[in-house]
């Protein structure tokens, strides 16, 4: 179910927040009403966790992660990091890397099995994404931009990248992550798409002007109208038996 | 082939308009073009109504604070200026378009349809047509209203006068105005006494008058100024200014007896010459001696000395014998043989004469000439006072006659006609002198006939009424002299409308 959204009257929630489908980071706003939004709808399937990174409240631009870890930039303080660490699961590792470009949340975009970094960060911090998240790391850009953290947002289900994207990248990319692509704009025409919603594998929150259209388009594209949450937990349980034996 | 890189062919795919959801390509705005109209008017803050002011009886438009500009309804220059009354508005937007909406005349509006373009959210560019709607307010432009006021009024005159007893060189003045067009500013002509008047509405007119008289005739002028209102608060002065012209009084075919110093200053010139030409210097010829001198229009001020006897004065001879004495000479384009000829006046066959004339290349005996009757002359002249011991010719002859021929076509039509400028006379002189007129005007253009040098500056036109089978018919060997068809201009259909334009305001 997509959820229309705003942060302190800003609609670019995928700023403020990271979601995951094993747990969620939301910024400390003046307001409880963009906690509390998140809460309503996860709170008895994932942990919502409120924090910081580097002291800002632009976390989920800064960071990036999945079910497996979680990745923060090398200006997280110890207390943040030890915050993170003490709130999420224990599944979750969560890691300060050294990397030059520190908006990882701009520079890659990843699901549970599929990463896109920015075609210019460090083998070492490649070396550690494909570690710490468990996925293939694939170096691309969207439409030209190299910031692919940005313009594109996608889950296991599906994917939303930026409206310019031509049909051929759209049928490489598609081909590389494995899911359903489809160019779209966000927040009533604007074309950087993970600035504007955040999303998991069964729910998506959206800025409040994202039109009627462009929700209908994310809901499609997603799968978000059966979505349950619990089937996807319940899933994850069975793999983390299995993991477990 | 010759290309570095494999480049992958792009096709750009679709996205769905966020508002309306319809598939479109994407843009800046990412919406398609409805939905960003809807958004956006580009044409806000744009005025949609304009006053104009228009003055009815001249058909023009006011572009403040102070020009009237005339325009026909849909014509190009009317499109320029509502485009140009609209141009504060149109800084904030790009104008790619503009064209007429027809309108009914008498309602008072006219529609202009614009095209403007601006750019609007993120760089994407709207392009919108819009109506503008001009409200036309009939106003009098100022000059109108002077003229219904006071349909009369003048702020320049040029008074020309000439002090001679006949008018030839008016009716020469006016064909050569008529040919320059030098009086299309003229608001009236007035025919005076011994000249004309023309009335201006303008100072600068008025001056250009004058020059252009100075350049065709040897002229002296003063002008003066009259105030008529001032305004002390803004020291405005309104003058009427008026300009007083002088032609000489010297004409063409003048006999004159020239003041020692004059006589001096030119060579010694023989005190009696004859002039044959006037234009802004004067031509003097001394017939006995077949000398030509030019006098400047200042050299003749200077002395200013009036004619012996003029063309009024000529007298028909009747030629005997002629005997050429000298060579042909050209002075100037004309030729002239001196030769001896024994001569008696018509009027009276008794008394024969033998005088030294310079038509000796025109006169045969039995011709007739015109010419000034020195002996029967009673000339009570300072000059020819001064002159002590000076021997007069007891004749002088001017010109050959065409009396006879001309009788013969007397009261037929000629095949060319002039134009006129349209005139007020005045009516003092309105009794009596009309005789004179006429028969002014018939040798005038008698002189045009003759003398292919005086028709050189002037338009003369092709009488439409004239028969051609009459001059098929009277063609003898020795036929007057007659302007040749070549030289008509061919009259143009719109004959009224050019006269009614002569000498009326603009």
């Amino acid at each position: 179910m997509a959820t229309r959204i705003q942060f302190e009257n800003s609609c670019e929630v995928g700023v403020f927040s990271k979601l995951t489908n094993a747990y969620c980071l939301v910024a400390i706003g003046g307001s409880e009403n963009f906690y509390s939004a998140f809460e309503s709808e996860l709170a008895d399937v994932i942990p919502v966790v409120k924090t910081s990174i580097a002291g800002t409240r632009i976390i989920g631009r800064l960071c990036a992660g999945n079910k497996n870890g979680l990745l923060v930039p090398h200006n997280t303080t110890d207390q943040e990091l030890q915050h993170l660490r003490n709130s999420l699961p224990d599944q979750v590792v969560v890691q300060r890397i050294e990397e030059k470009l520190s908006a990882l949340g701009n520079c890659i975009a990843c699901n549970d099995h599929v990463a896109l970094t920015h075609t210019d960060l460090d083998k070492e911090t490649e070396e550690i994404i494909a570690d710490v998240l468990g996925v293939e790391v694939f170096r691309q850009t969207i439409a030209g931009n190299i910031l692919v953290g940005s313009y594109c947002a996608f889950s296991n289900r599906g994917g939303l990248v930026h409206p310019h994207t031509s049909i051929e990248d759209l049928d490489e990319l598609s081909t590389l992550l494995q899911v359903p692509l489809v160019a779209g704009t966000i927040n009533r025409g604007s074309e950087v798409i993970a600035a504007g919603m955040t999303v998991n594998d069964w729910t998506a929150f959206c800025g409040s002007d994202t039109t009627a259209t462009e929700l209908s388009v994310i809901e499609s594209v997603f799968k978000l109208r059966e979505a349950q949450p619990t089937a996807i937990v319940e899933e994850m349980r069975k793999s983390l038996i299995d993991s477990y034996v | 082939m010759a290309s570095n890189m494999f480049v992958v062919p792009q096709t750009r795919g679709t996205v769905l308009c966020c508002k309306c959801g319809i598939s479109m390509a994407p843009n800046p705005a990412n919406m398609c073009v409805t939905c960003l109209r809807s958004e956006v008017d580009i044409t806000e803050g744009l005025r949609k109504h304009v006053t104009i002011m228009h003055c009815p009886e001249c058909d023009s438009y006011l572009q403040p604070p102070r020009t009237w500009i005339k325009a026909q309804l849909e014509s190009k220059e009317l499109l320029t200026f509502c485009v140009k009354r609209l141009e504060t508005d149109l800084k904030k937007v790009r104008l790619v378009n503009a064209e007429f909406i027809w309108t009914e005349p008498h309602s008072k509006r006219l529609k202009v349809k614009l095209k403007v373009q601006k750019e609007v959210l993120n760089g994407a560019i709207l392009e919108q047509s819009y109506v503008v709607e001009y409200v036309q307010q009939d106003h009098m432009c100022e000059s109108c209203t002077r003229i219904q006021a006071n349909p009369d009024q003048w702020v320049a005159s040029v008074q020309i006068r000439q002090r001679v007893t006949h008018r030839r060189t008016f009716f020469y003045l006016e064909q050569l105005i008529l040919k320059h067009d030098a009086a299309v500013h003229a608001i009236k002509i007035k025919q005076m006494d011994q000249g004309i008047d023309l009335f201006f509405a303008n100072r600068s007119h008025a001056v250009k008058f004058v020059e252009f008289l100075g350049k065709v005739a040897p002229t002296r002028s003063r002008h003066d100024k009259q105030l008529v209102s001032h305004d002390s608060k803004s020291n405005n002065y309104n003058y009427k200014y008026t300009f007083s012209v002088e032609i000489s009084p010297i004409c063409r075919e003048d006999l004159i007896c020239l003041p020692p110093k004059v006589a001096a200053s030119l060579g010694n010139l023989g005190p009696l010459v004859i002039c044959t030409k006037v234009t802004n210097n004067i031509t003097l010829l001394d017939p006995l001696t077949l000398r030509q001198c030019f006098l400047d229009t200042e050299q003749y001020w200077r002395h200013s000395f009036k004619s012996l006897l003029g063309s009024r004065q000529l007298v028909e001879y009747d030629i005997f014998n002629i005997e050429v004495v000298s060579p042909e000479y050209n002075l100037g384009g004309s030729k002239y043989v001196i030769a001896d000829a024994e001569v008696a006046r018509v009027s009276d066959y008794g008394k024969l004469f033998y005088i030294r004339t310079h038509l000796g290349h025109l006169l045969k005996p039995g011709d007739r000439a015109l010419g000034y009757d020195l002996y029967g002359a009673n000339s009570n002249n300072i000059e020819l006072d001064k002159y002590k011991g000076l021997v007069l010719p007891e004749a002088i002859l001017i010109k050959k006659s065409y009396e006879e021929k001309r009788q013969k076509k007397r009261g037929k039509p000629r095949p060319w006609k002039l134009k006129s400028l349209e005139m007020e006379v005045d009516e003092f002189r309105g009794r009596g002198n009309e005789q004179k007129v006429e028969s002014d005007y018939e040798e005038f253009l008698r002189d045009l006939e003759e003398n292919p040098e005086l028709r050189f500056n002037l338009s003369l036109y092709r009488n439409r009424e004239y028969q051609l089978s009459e001059m098929v018919s009277v063609s003898d060997g020795d036929d007057a002299p007659s302007v040749p068809l070549e030289e008509l201009l061919a009259d143009l259909e719109l004959s009224e409308q050019e006269d009614g334009e002569d000498g009326m305001r603009e």
